[in-house]
């Protein structure tokens, strides 16, 4: 079996456009949330989110391009073209045909979608607009990567809510470690900013009135946020050979089901997740450094997960350092898993572990070094990055230096 | 008056057996949301419909709260005193 390289990295968050002002962010923990603005305020109850407010479709798409294309298909693609370029790769006929494209989505075009049924059930218009239903399909970043890129391989997108992303870059980690093909760009993206989808949130009841402050006591809930990211995996041995930038590895990856219930974690599912991380990447336990939690900042999530991890790493959990990136760029819901992947995989690569921010003290049910406020200076070896969705379905990559 | 607070314990109770599909009977004020097998998830779902039978916003902390018949009854009196402060519904904070 191959190592797998992460040789691009392309993020689109609240903290920027761009890779780069996403890590100055995360490394100054500095957070992204602020006052919503692409909703009028007073629609909902809570009146802050994490947008990409430094986004401006008319600075990466044409006009007709961006008639057909939703806002979380325009971030799949951003980051896509971002990490494309950051890897360096350059292009075959045979390169694209054995490239795969797998992207996480877990509401796909609803924005558009919520505007064409306000057109059809409030504004009374009686015609629908051709594009309606391929902008609002969930695959449609996946395939707006293929057409830009000309990539021909296996394309596909993968729905399983908040763990969207990390399935997606965990059946891509597989293919390229397998050899079933020979790069593969693998990410999610969200764009979850509309009246529609902001209400049924508000019905959730699990949003924050104010901040999300993961692990922390006075946390009141999670706060939405939207963006992509995407990696190119490609085999260790190729990188090196190209002489390529590697920021790290995907080593290992791990599912599994709680079969309880749609919204209530159980630490039991999350547990099991961890260890097939931990098993399919052949790393012991004491050799993680560094968890980036799933740290939704909800009551329910973070108590259940912080039992997991002890249950997974037991004498060792001390030792380890737990963040939530989060608390900076928000729950990105199908682009989460990718957000954070990015995020784990700068840290390790740079040395530096991001902090989780707007901690302002213990809970005592969520008693982890969750590295407070102030981001931490440490080399690590191994890292994990958790994702847990509603329906039960967790998520877990492995990642090494 | 006491005929009020027992017209909104039946109104209450009634959209808890609607709600939860079981039958009015087998709900009481001193019904708890474990006896009843109300989970958190059923527990949203019952504000969002007490806040359409009466009409009144019941906040995201409030609504967490509340783990009996009791405190929703309770609550949901606060909550239409609070609309029309000369109604006598209002009873002492749970």
């Amino acid at each position: 079996m191959r190592r797998v390289a992460v040789t691009g990295i392309g993020v689109i968050s609240a903290l920027g456009a761009t890779r780069e002002s996403f890590w100055q962010a995360l490394a100054a923990g500095v957070s992204g949330i602020r006052p919503m603005e692409l909703v009028p305020a007073g629609t909902v109850r809570f009146p802050n989110a994490a947008e990409a407010s430094d986004y401006r479709a008319a600075d990466h798409f044409d006009e007709k391009e961006i008639l057909v294309l939703d806002r979380f298909a325009q971030f799949a693609a951003l980051a896509a073209r971002e990490a494309v370029r950051d890897a360096g790769l350059e292009w075959t006929e045979d390169l694209r045909d054995r490239t795969a494209i797998v992207t996480g989505a877990s509401a796909g075009g609803q924005t558009s979608e919520d505007e064409s049924f306000r057109d059809y059930y409030e504004r009374k218009q009686t015609r629908f607009p051709p594009f309606a239903i391929p902008k609002a399909m969930s695959n449609a970043g996946a395939s707006r990567i293929s057409f830009e890129h000309g990539i021909t391989g296996p394309v596909f997108t993968i729905s399983t809510a908040c763990s969207s992303a990390n399935h997606a870059i965990g059946q891509a980690f597989w293919m390229v470690r397998s050899g079933a093909v020979e790069i593969a760009l693998a990410g999610g993206s969200e764009a979850p900013f509309s009246p529609g989808m902001l209400k049924a949130w508000e019905g959730m009841r699990v949003v924050s009135p104010d901040t999300c402050r993961p692990f922390s006591c006075d946390r009141k809930g999670l706060i939405l946020g939207e963006g992509a990211g995407m990696l190119v995996l490609e085999p260790l041995e190729r990188a090196k050979a190209r002489g390529a930038n590697v920021y790290g590895e995907i080593a290992g990856f791990g599912m599994s089901s709680d079969a309880h219930h749609l919204t209530q974690p159980l630490s039991d599912g999350s547990a099991r997740a961890m260890r097939a991380a931990l098993a399919d990447a052949g790393a012991a336990v004491e050799s993680v450094g560094y968890i980036n939690a799933h740290g939704t900042g909800t009551l329910a999530n973070d108590p259940t997960e912080t039992n997991a991890i002890r249950a997974v790493f037991g004498a060792h959990t001390e030792k380890l350092l737990v963040s939530s990136t989060k608390s900076m760029h928000g729950h990105a819901l199908g682009a989460a898993g990718a957000i954070e992947a990015a995020a784990t995989l700068l840290a390790l690569s740079r040395g530096l572990i991001p902090p989780t921010a707007n901690y302002l003290g213990p809970d005592p049910t969520c008693d982890l070094d969750v590295i407070p406020n102030v981001a931490r200076e440490v080399e690590v070896e191994w890292a994990l990055s958790n994702s847990f969705a509603f329906g039960g379905l967790n998520a877990v990559l492995a990642m090494r230096r | 008056m006491a005929g009020d607070s027992t017209d909104l314990e039946a109104r209450v109770i009634k959209v808890i057996a609607k709600t939860q599909r079981i039958s009015a009977e087998s709900v009481s004020i001193d019904s708890t949301f474990e006896e009843l097998k109300i989970d958190s998830l059923d527990g949203i779902n019952l504000i969002f419909a007490l806040e359409s039978e009466f009409n009144v916003d019941i906040p995201d902390e409030d609504a967490r709260a509340i783990g009996s018949v009791r405190q929703m009854v309770q609550g949901i009196a606060q909550l239409l005193a609070a609309k029309s402060p000369q109604s006598t519904l209002g009873q002492e904070p749970a």
